[in-house]
Parts: C-alpha cells; structure tokens; sequence
C-alpha cells in the first residue's frame, strides 16, 4: 500500500491545480467515484466465489438440517446411520486411506530418486511433466486404461495366465477394493511426486554432507534428519491424497458402474435418482463428504504452512 | 552423498513400468478389435461415429468459454490484489482453494439444489441455462490452476511500474488490464488456459449430472456398450491431454524468467 500512496502524492500536484473551488468540489467528488471504480475488477471474482463456490457449499450443508417441509432437524444426519450408508464410507475411506498410505511412500521414493539418486536430468524433468499429466487423468479414461490392463481379458491378465498365474483365481477383480485401489494409485503417486518434491528439494546437501562427516551411515542420516524433517510434510500429503481419492469418483463409476458402494457413487445416484427417497438425506450424505475432505485438506494446509520453514 | 545410484535407478524402472504398462496396454488392445492381426478399426469406428464429433465439438466450445471467463473472474482480481488490494490476499488464494478442497461432485449437487426451476435463477430449466451453469461449474474447476497461472505471470512482469507508466499516459484501469497487462502474462495465460482444457475436455461428474451432452459423459456410453472402441478413446484423450501438457512445457521456454523475486 506504501507504494500506492507514493504513486498518489506524486500525482496529486497534477491533479489538484489552484485553490479549492466548486469545481474543485465536484472533481474530488469525481475523483472518489473514480477510485471506488479502481476496485470494481475484483467484483466478477468475488460474485463469482459467492455464487458458485461459498453459497452453493453453504446451502446445501444447511439443506442437511431441513426436512421435505421446511423443518429444521437431526433426522437426516440420525439416517445417516443407514447400513447401506456406513458400509459406503466405510469402503470409501479404506480405499482412500490404502491409496493414500501407499502412494505416499511410492512417491517419495519416486521423488528421492530423481532428485537426489544422481540420475542424468532429463530424467527428473520428464518424470516431472508425466506427474503433471498423469495426477490428472483420473476419470473415464483411466478406467479404460485399466479394464485394458488388468480386466479379465487385460493384457496384463492375459500375460501373467499365459505364464502360468492365474490373477483372477486368487481373489483380485478390478471392480473390488483391491482393483479400485491399485487404479487410484496411478493418480495418487504423481500427485504425491509433485508435492513432496519441493519439500525433497529443501533437504539440503550440507545437512547429509554433515552427517557423512560426523561418521553417520545413511540410514542414520534418514533416521534422525532426512526423515524427522521430511515427517511434517508426508503427514500433509498423506492426508491430501486421502481426500483426493475421498473425492473422485469418474474412474470408478467408469470402472464399476454403479455397483461398488462408495460414496460419491452413492450421491452420485442419489443425486440423479433420488435413490434413498429423501432429499434431505442426499445433503447429510454430501455433508459428510464436505466434513471429511474438508478436515483432510486443512491438515494439509496447516502442516504445510508449518513445514515451509525448513524449506526457506 | 557418495552412494550408489543403482537403487535410483531400480526405482525409476519399476515405476516406469507401472505408469507405462497400462499405457502399452491400452494402445495394444484398441488395435485388437479384428481377430488374429493388428488394425485400426476400433479407430475409424470412433472417429466415424457422429455422437464422437456432437460430444467433442461440444466439450470443446464448453472449455473456451470457459477458459474466456476464467480470465474475466482471474486476471483484474489477481492484478488489484498484487497492485491495490494485498490485504485481500490471503482470502482470495483461500477461495482458489476451493475448489480443490470441495469435491466436484459436492460442488455440482450444490449448484442444482440452488439453481433448480424452483429458484430465483433458474439456469437448469432450459438447456442453454445448463450449458451456462456447466461452463461456470468449469470456471471452478479450472479456478485454481487458471488463478496460480495468472498470478504467477504477473509476479514475472513488474505491474507497478507498467501501470504507473500507463497511468501517467492517460489510460485507464480496463486499458491498462487489457493492453498492457494481458499481453504480457499471455504466456502464462496460455499455460492456464491448456491445463484447463485438459481438465474440462473429458469431465464427466458434472456433465453428466447436468445431463449435458459432453465428451466424457459419451466416454463413460461407450465405455458400457463397447469393448474395443474405449481403449480407442482413452488412447485419443490420453494425447489429447499429453498435447495440451507438451503445449504448457513448450510455452514454459518462451516464459520471462522471474524479474521480482520473492514477491
């Protein structure tokens, strides 16, 4: 702001000639108008946040309070309670945390080997720009690519049974748990690449130097400083990849339709077919969703405003 | 640190190997859709079904306009709040957030709950009201990268002194936004704007729930009905998205290096 008033009592003596007068009056009234008119270019901005992002939101958390009438009540979040329901976030959140507990490690790793494993530099900048595109090709597609890997006549599939192991006698099917988890994982290890290698990047040469020097081994390295600095950060990107897969829903309603219960598939046709016969019933459930990747993002964030001071 | 690299690179390959086989996969099994040999079939039968044009030409115009509006709600806030308004910063940046935080879906149920034919502004009565409402679900959707592009942009030119040099030269503020500024973040413009087009060109959730006609909402059809056609598709998108990617990185070497550090 300091530098704005610099800019205006530069120019006031340009824009303020001679004693104040009428005109003078009417130019200042002018001159008011005209700042307030500086300041109009936030307003598509903030209609457009309320309108479509804080209202929406808003309205439709609150819609969760209310009855087909009007009423205010607890029903509907009381219905929540539905055992259809909780076995949806149950698997919801299983298969959110196992893709989240398993692409965090993966990535980090990913992201320690191209940053810090000494591999030539073409490699670290295009393993970077397949995270940028692979972190967002959840969705139809993806599933497209699965079904084409590991569905039953996926080449994957194909290959494994010809040499002799038989994926789909043990158990596994894409369309269940462990399937819908591995797909994830193809979104969930870029996006952990992506935001853990700031943090990587911040480990700096002279902390390990320094250790080296003290007659540390590297595991000793990693047990007492590579990793205790890193911690923060992995807590952070845990909790953003668990809402990221708490969210999406695309691949899997492409993969199994509507046939595996998780949650956004459960709104999802409730949304489009009132499937549990109570509107109100549908906003408790996005609710819910609302309260959990909410309180997973803001974790997030927290933990990485507190870690950026080692990052400095 | 004096390590072997040779756990890099098993690393790398095992990852290699995961990202790439489903890739491989796909492309292999859109070329299957004949017996005993190689072909393209799955192919033409997709590029020739007049559903593929209707939806893709649909998604396309969809993303321009929404693109177009991104900058409208984008650039004059990101460029007062690095000019005038900094105290609205940390707000602002929290409701580009938003959209990541909110899962689309949530966003979606929300808009049809306040925009049904029984409220005030009723977008989903009419289907150009939809088409209205699903640009501006994209808007949101695109909000935070379009948002953290522009912004990152204007941290590489130095807007005080354009503006104030602009200003002494009688233009005013929509002069100064449009012919000044816009021209010189239009690489980092044209970043945001890619990656926009990537995410909105096979959006599914909200199209579908908005029941527009859409490109991904046509994937997922196909997806149900055919078996070969689909890898065909995820391939095409796969390149789609791999082009607007590669246009980004292209774009990234025309980029001004940063001329204000740390602001």
């Amino acid at each position: 702001m300091s530098s704005n008033t610099a800019i205006a009592s530069q120019m006031a003596p340009m824009a303020d000639p001679g004693k104040p007068g009428p005109a003078h009056r009417l130019a200042r009234g002018r001159h008011a108008l005209a700042s307030l008119g500086q300041y109009l270019g936030v307003l598509p901005f903030l209609i457009f946040a309320l309108l479509f992002l804080i209202i929406p939101t808003l309205n439709l958390a609150i819609s969760a309070f209310y009855d087909t009438d009007g009423h205010f009540t607890f029903n509907n979040i009381i219905e929540l309670r539905r055992q259809n329901i909780v076995d949806a976030y149950w698997i919801s959140i299983r298969v959110s945390a196992a893709s989240a507990a398993l692409g965090a490690p993966i990535g980090l790793v990913i992201a320690l080997a191209i940053i810090r494993g000494r591999l030539p530099g073409w490699i670290r900048s295009s393993v970077m720009t397949f995270s940028g595109v692979a972190s967002n090709f959840a969705g139809v597609p993806l599933a497209f690519a699965f079904v084409a890997s590991l569905g039953r006549l996926g080449m994957v599939t194909v290959i494994l049974k010809f040499l002799g192991f038989d994926l789909y006698q043990t158990g596994f099917n894409l369309l269940s748990f462990w399937g819908l988890t591995v797909t994830y994982l193809y979104f969930q290890i870029p996006l952990m690449v992506l935001i853990i290698s700031p943090a990587v990047d911040g480990l700096r040469k002279e902390w390990s130097e320094a250790a080296q020097t003290l007659g540390a081994s590297p595991w000793q390295f990693w047990r007492h400083v590579g990793l205790p600095v890193l911690w923060p950060n992995l807590l952070g990107t845990v909790s953003l990849l668990f809402a990221n897969a708490f969210g999406a829903i695309a691949t899997a309603y492409a993969l199994t339709g509507s046939s595996l219960n998780i949650v956004p598939i459960l709104l999802y046709t409730q949304i489009s077919g009132d499937v549990l016969h109570n509107p109100g019933l549908g906003a408790a459930l996005a609710l819910g969703m609302i309260l959990i990747t909410g309180i997973a993002n803001v974790i997030y964030l927290v933990v990485r405003t507190r870690a950026e001071r080692w990052l400095k | 640190m004096k390590q072997s690299r040779g756990w890099a690179w098993i690393v790398f390959a095992v990852g290699t190997a995961y990202f790439l086989i489903p890739l491989i996969a796909t492309v292999v099994f859109s070329l299957r859709m004949r017996r005993d040999y190689l072909s393209f079939d799955a192919y033409t039968s997709v590029l020739f079904d007049r559903q593929f044009h209707a939806t893709f030409t649909y998604s396309v115009l969809v993303s321009l306009f929404t693109i177009v509006l991104g900058l409208v709600v984008t650039v004059p806030a990101a460029y007062l709040v690095r000019l005038r308004l900094p105290q609205l910063r940390p707000f602002v940046e929290f409701v580009t957030l938003l959209p990541l935080i909110i899962p689309p879906i949530i966003l979606v149920y929300g808009y049809i709950k306040m925009y049904n034919t029984s409220s005030i502004l009723p977008l989903t009565g009419t289907a150009i009201g939809t088409d209205i409402l699903l640009t501006l679900s994209y808007v949101a959707l695109g909000l935070p990268y379009m948002y953290r592009a522009v912004d990152t942009g204007m941290r590489t030119i130095d807007v005080q002194t354009l503006t104030e040099a602009a200003t002494i030269m009688g233009a005013r503020q929509w002069t100064i936004i449009t012919r000044i500024i816009l021209p010189n973040i239009m690489i980092a413009v044209l970043s945001g704007a890619f990656l926009t087009f990537a995410i909105v060109i096979g959006e599914f959730t909200m199209a579908s729930l908005l029941g527009r006609p859409a490109f991904g909402t046509y994937l997922q059809r196909i997806g149900i009905s055919k078996s070969y056609e689909p890898a065909a598709l995820a391939v095409i998108s796969f390149i789609i998205t791999w082009g607007a990617m590669g246009m980004i990185q292209l774009l990234s070497r025309f980029a001004p290096r940063t001329s204000v550090r740390n602001n």
